[in-house]
């Protein structure tokens, strides 16, 4: 009785490290104008609740655009991750061929490629092709999607959980006249669908959150992600501290709903990439 | 079963491969070949001087200094890294009513963007702050914790680790999940404190995952940025500049690309070994246990 006491006044006190920096910027995004939030000692809780600074930081950037640039650059990033390492992991672990542990062993070497060697080499590269945002919306978005679409560590996982499956199940699948596509399409894909979700997570966590990539290649405010368009906030008003908090607590809304509902693949998909590194 | 055709697997490789070519190798030729580049007298033509820019760096002061403050963010992160987690796990590591919300919420930093820590910890910083404002109970006087150059390096420091504890403790805990109660159980019976019982049974089990948590932590603290350009700017008077920065810096600011491209080889090579590391006792391993499978 004594032990289980005192683990829960632990796991409390982990719980207020961890949340409670986020509850302190949600009570400062709830502060109305009359209240002073630089006031010391510091008031813990907004004498008057508002939501008002919500709808003044909506206001005050393009948030709206920046949500609508992150989802479609990560929506992207995902469902091209998906399709790109399922197609090269298949052959990798299913066909006998000349060059395949070559092929292999480059796939293996683009993970110990960290990005800030080739980002500026990429920049050139985006630049020469106009994939860039005074080119207009389409060719941005495929600018700052461009370098994530497929990765090793994506091809690796997926031919991992492909190499697990009974090979029995798709020789029947071959007796019954299917080709190599419709084995993939029909056998494959369906079995390793957990795979495939948590390589989805990992995928919108990395580029949900990435503020290196579009940070270079981004000019125009409309087009900035979520975290350019934060950091942009954060610089252009400096001082206001309840447009920052409101802001920032609103660009985590999605990533917590998503962990709510996908808690599971959440875990799974950020300890997949632990060995990524 | 496996399938024999000579055109088939390319036919599924082509598009990814020849991506992989153009966005990983193809660039890091370039970035090979403009590291041998001296952009400093005209941007747009630059002049080749061979291995002359890894000389330069090497004779640049601002270059140890920059490389010096990754290696200081480095001791400070990895070792808090590898141990703070173990801790974590061991109290979460039970079927209490709850345990999983416990679990999720200790979890919620490492969901969130780095953008957004780092604003929540600029917040918390604040001369103004929480941070303050609790240690005044201590009798402590005020810190500058982001604008004082002997506290900002720290102060950075401790919001990685803040982001990361629950990341590893969940390795931690996938690791003691497979520990045999028995070991537990006997130890008991020998009449083993708690620590002891942790020493001799918990700590060696879970090395491997402290090595590879170590492995994992030193990469993520040599390639440090966002957090850096979010809170801080990699100031004050260059107190908090990393390796990455310094490469940002270079490249986008000064338009030093010759300079930015060797720094980038440079964290390159030192990073490799560790990816190597990394590569050889997890990937590879991994591959063996499902071959033999």
């Amino acid at each position: 009785m004594l032990k289980r006491m005192s683990t829960y006044g632990l796991l409390v006190l982990l719980v207020v490290i961890s949340v409670g920096p986020f509850l302190w910027l949600l009570s400062t995004a709830l502060k109305s104008a009359s209240e002073n939030i630089f006031q010391y000692p510091p008031q813990f809780l907004p004498r008057h609740p508002t939501l008002q600074n919500f709808g003044a930081v909506w206001h005050a950037v393009p948030m709206g655009m920046y949500f609508l640039n992150s989802i479609i650059v990560t929506g992207l990033a995902v469902i091209l991750n998906l399709i790109f390492s399922v197609l090269a992991a298949y052959p990798l672990a299913r066909f006998e061929f000349k060059g395949k542990n070559t092929i292999f062993m480059l796939v293996l070497a683009t993970m110990m490629i960290p990005f800030q060697v080739i980002m500026i080499p990429l920049y050139l590269m985006v630049l020469k092709l106009n994939l860039v945002d005074t080119a207009g919306p389409l060719p941005a978005y495929i600018g700052l999607v461009i370098p994530f679409v497929v990765g090793g560590f994506g091809i690796f996982f997926v031919r991992q959980a492909m190499v697990n499956i009974p090979r029995q199940l798709e020789e029947s699948a071959v007796i019954d006249g299917c080709n190599s596509f419709q084995v993939l399409s029909r056998v494959i894909v369906p079995l390793i669908v957990p795979t495939l979700a948590t390589l989805a997570v990992f995928t919108f966590m990395a580029n949900w959150g990435e503020f290196l990539w579009p940070s270079i290649v981004l000019s125009k405010p409309q087009m900035y992600t979520l975290p350019v368009g934060l950091v942009h906030l954060q610089g252009t008003f400096s001082s206001n501290w309840r447009l920052i908090a409101s802001g920032t607590i609103l660009a985590m809304l999605p990533v917590i709903a998503f962990f709510v509902i996908l808690q599971r693949y959440f875990i799974s998909g950020t300890l997949s990439g632990a060995v990524k590194g | 079963m496996a399938f024999h055709h000579k055109i088939e697997p390319w036919a599924y490789l082509l598009v990814p491969v020849l991506l992989l070519m153009a966005f990983f190798f193809v660039p890091m030729g370039m970035a090979f070949y403009i590291s041998m580049l001296d952009y400093s007298h005209a941007i747009f033509s630059p002049s080749f001087v061979g291995l002359q820019n890894y000389v330069r760096l090497f004779h640049n002061p601002h270059f140890w200094q920059v490389l010096w403050n990754t290696v200081l963010f480095t001791i400070t992160i990895v070792p808090v890294m590898i141990v703070i987690p173990i801790l974590v796990s061991l109290v979460v590591n039970n079927q209490l009513r709850g345990i999983r919300l416990f679990r999720a919420l200790i979890y919620l930093p490492v969901v969130v963007s780095l953008v957004v820590a780092g604003i929540v910890w600029k917040w918390l910083y604040a001369p103004e702050g929480l941070i303050n404002y609790l240690l005044s109970f201590l009798g402590i006087p005020k810190i500058g914790w982001l604008v004082s150059p002997d506290i900002a390096l720290y102060a950075v420091s401790l919001m990685v680790i803040w982001k990361g504890v629950g990341y590893y403790m969940m390795m931690y805990l996938a690791n003691l999940q497979s520990v045999s109660q028995d070991l537990y159980e006997a130890a008991e019976v020998d009449g083993a404190s708690l620590f002891q019982k942790h020493w001799h049974i918990t700590i060696p089990h879970l090395r491997p995952t402290m090595a590879l948590v170590g492995i994992i932590s030193t990469i993520g603290a040599l390639k440090l940025f966002t957090e850096i350009y979010v809170m801080t700017h990699g100031g004050p008077i260059g107190s908090t500049e990393t390796f990455v920065y310094y490469i940002y810096d270079q490249a986008f600011s000064n338009l030093n690309l010759g300079i930015a491209c060797a720094a980038g080889f440079v964290l390159m090579v030192i990073i490799f070994g560790l990816s190597l590391l990394n590569i050889r006792l997890f990937y590879l391993k991994a591959e063996k246990e499902a071959l033999n499978a």
